[in-house]
């Protein structure tokens, strides 16, 4: 069996390796927590891509139910079909919709299945999906007929820790925390998306980010997705490195700042401490 | 097979069960990992805890069963403070102390023995706590500008390379430390309750089906209103005074209500909740409210938080002309029991940590006051007070 180490376009820190292999040697779900923008959505991407299957999404609102998964019963248009006077209507299979578990459970071979957001749904969906997440097998109401997956599917579960979940859930899933990347896994990540930037923008770019991360009582500090996004700004803007280096944020606020901080008291908040900084400095 | 790991985890308080230790072993066995500490601890934390706000307690535990301590207490602060390392307290050190020193051969001499005598202990004791300095007989101690004297224990500090579990980087997380907005909105969001108010703008499903099935099969549309959160809160800040130290937490919390509640009303008090009230600090004296047309104003169907330190002279609470700003005919404990016996729902958040609270009189008066429902401004305590109130 191939072991995940990561691809080309993600990198994986060696814990975070050491729980999807885990989870897949295993078989069981793998709920993925973090702060916003550490790539815990692309991890299923990735793990999909590096042992070459097929990814499954099901994003999760907060109005999807559980039964949604499985599949859904279109009376709706049987109604509509028997009134005129469809053949198909006699076969109720014809108005059964398959869910994404359904499709995961009897693809023809292994998928990875990425049940995004779970934390979205309502507080019970997790509970109604148990004996389907442990058992691998549901039975379909309407025919009778009993879905036993052919094998079980690699399933990644990502939450925004926006409910806690039931512990009857937790206890059947392996957990990991994809914890805010050092400064070293912040340099391979930005490697990877940016081959081309030289070294020094590099440094200087980080330099700048991590003291922006740092500003006390910000509402929202940037995350490595903002940090990508402001790196491509700053290489297709063509801005200069001396723009970065020997400045402290407090003496000026970095350049394109707008794709690193989201909110606007952020961002006020920045300029009062160069403003002030500029003031003690005379 | 780790039953004293797994009884370890257990007596630390983690939440921990047989399912995930059988899961652990499992691993184990599929050789998941050969060999590895630093594996190790990644795989059992991954496969027995399952919230990031446990981690920190998780690894004092491993620590402690991988190093065999006596009492998980003692993985509690044990770095040296950085005060001792940094020469300036020698200034705030008197004649005879400096004195002292010298016979000891100097201050880089002394930290040598400081150094000693910590790698001394490690052996003796096996990271035992005993407190260094208070011997009376250790340099140590006299100068006294550390009172409370430092606990020793673990190992990292002897420039050895930290362990994962030993750098304590989930500190942040466990849920009897401070809080952030986001993580006093999860906990508010407990309070949420829905109900169908407003427009009728959403398909009734059910209702349409039955009343169409009434109507022999002629559709018959129903609608109905969308769910909102139809929670409404009202807030009493204590402003002011000793309040000032928890400006940040308050603010936190404010900002959390208000993005949280739809019908939030929120007023300022200080102190004591007496016969006025205020919403602007700026203008309290001019424009304020009387506490009479608050409690008139807004039904018993609000939920009630008071944020305060309840810390103040216990006479600010029972005697009339008590408060320390305004005459007031009417004593604190009187308008308290107006607004607990008219807001069923009430409970008091404190942003003093609740070991605190027995020291102060007027904090044990108010919380008999509000019957019991005092809780500390922490995410424990909210998650407490937000059961209270949802109750």
């Amino acid at each position: 069996m191939t072991r995940f180490t990561g691809t080309d376009q993600y990198v994986a820190t060696d814990d975070l390796q050491l729980a999807v292999n885990a989870a897949v040697t295993l078989q069981r779900p793998l709920l993925i927590k973090g702060e916003p923008g550490t790539g815990k959505t692309m991890l299923a991407e990735e793990v999909a891509a590096a042992m070459g299957k097929r990814l499954l999404c099901w994003h999760i609102k907060s109005t999807t139910k559980a039964q949604q998964g499985l599949y859904e019963y279109d009376a709706v248009s049987r109604l509509r079909d028997s009134q005129l006077g469809d053949e198909k209507v006699h076969d109720i299979k014809n108005y059964i919709k398959q869910g994404m578990l359904w499709q995961a459970f009897t693809a023809d071979e292994q998928v990875v299945l990425l049940i995004d957001e779970i934390d979205k749904a309502d507080i019970e969906f997790p509970n109604d999906l148990l004996v389907e997440l442990d058992k691998m097998q549901f039975t379909v109401y309407e025919t009778g007929e009993t879905i036993v997956a052919r094998q079980r599917p690699i399933i990644i579960i990502t939450s925004n820790n926006e409910k806690e979940l039931p512990d009857a859930f937790l206890r059947r899933c392996f957990f990991h925390y994809i914890n805010f990347p050092d400064k070293k896994t912040m340099e391979e990540i930005i490697r990877v998306h940016h081959p081309e930037l030289k070294k020094n923008m590099l440094n200087a770019a980080l330099e700048v980010f991590f003291e922006v991360r740092e500003v006390p009582g910000l509402k929202k500090k940037p995350s490595t997705s903002e940090l990508i996004d402001w790196i491509k700004l700053l290489v297709a803007d063509d801005i200069p490195i001396e723009a970065l280096q020997n400045k402290s944020i407090k003496e000026a606020i970095p350049p394109l700042y707008g794709a690193l901080l989201k909110n606007e008291q952020d961002v006020h908040m920045l300029q009062k401490l160069a403003f002030m900084m500029r003031r003690d400095s005379r | 097979m780790l039953i004293d790991f797994f009884y370890t985890l257990k007596k630390a308080g983690l939440p921990v069960s047989l399912k995930e230790l059988l899961a652990l072993l499992e691993a184990l066995e599929q050789q998941v990992i050969f060999a590895s500490v630093d594996d190790f601890y990644h795989l059992s934390r991954m496969c027995m805890i399952k919230d990031e706000k446990y981690f920190d307690r998780f690894d004092q535990a491993f620590g402690h069963y991988f190093h065999d301590l006596e009492m998980i207490e003692d993985f509690e602060s044990f770095l040296i403070p950085h005060d001792w390392l940094n020469p300036d307290w020698i200034k705030n050190l008197s004649d005879e102390d400096k004195a002292k020193i010298e016979a000891l051969g100097g201050f880089d001499k002394l930290m040598e023995t400081l150094k000693k005598r910590l790698e001394e202990q490690q052996k003796k004791h096996q990271g035992g706590n005993k407190w260094i300095g208070t011997g009376g007989t250790s340099p140590f101690g006299h100068g006294g500008y550390n009172p409370e004297g430092v606990r020793i224990g673990g190992e990292s500090r002897h420039q050895r390379a930290a362990k994962v579990w030993e750098k304590r980087q989930f500190k942040n997380l466990d849920g009897a430390a401070e809080m952030n907005t986001r993580a006093m909105k999860m906990a508010l969001r407990k309070l949420r309750k829905f109900a169908r108010t407003g427009a009728a703008e959403e398909l009734d499903l059910s209702g349409t089906i039955k009343s169409t099935a009434d109507n022999a099969g002629l559709l018959d549309l129903k609608m109905r209103p969308e769910r909102h959160n139809a929670v409404k809160l009202l807030v009493f800040f204590d402003v002011g005074g000793s309040m000032d130290y928890h400006v940040q937490q308050c603010e936190e919390l404010f900002t959390a209500v208000r993005a949280e509640f739809k019908h939030l009303e929120y007023f300022y008090f200080h102190n004591c909740i007496y016969e006025k009230l205020w919403q602007d600090n700026h203008r309290r004296w001019e424009e304020n409210i009387s506490t009479w047309e608050v409690l008139n104003t807004y039904g018993d169907d609000y939920h009630v938080m008071v944020v305060g330190d309840a810390a103040m002279s216990p006479y600010e609470i029972t005697e009339p002309y008590g408060s320390v700003e305004h005459m007031n005919e009417e004593p604190g404990h009187v308008w308290l029991r107006r607004i607990t016996e008219h807001w069923k729902k009430l409970v008091w958040l404190n942003p003093v940590p609740e070991e605190y609270w027995s020291y102060t009189h007027s904090t044990q008066m108010l919380n008999k006051l509000v019957n019991r429902h005092m809780y500390p401004l922490n995410l424990n305590g909210l998650q407490d007070a937000i059961d209270a109130l949802a109750k």
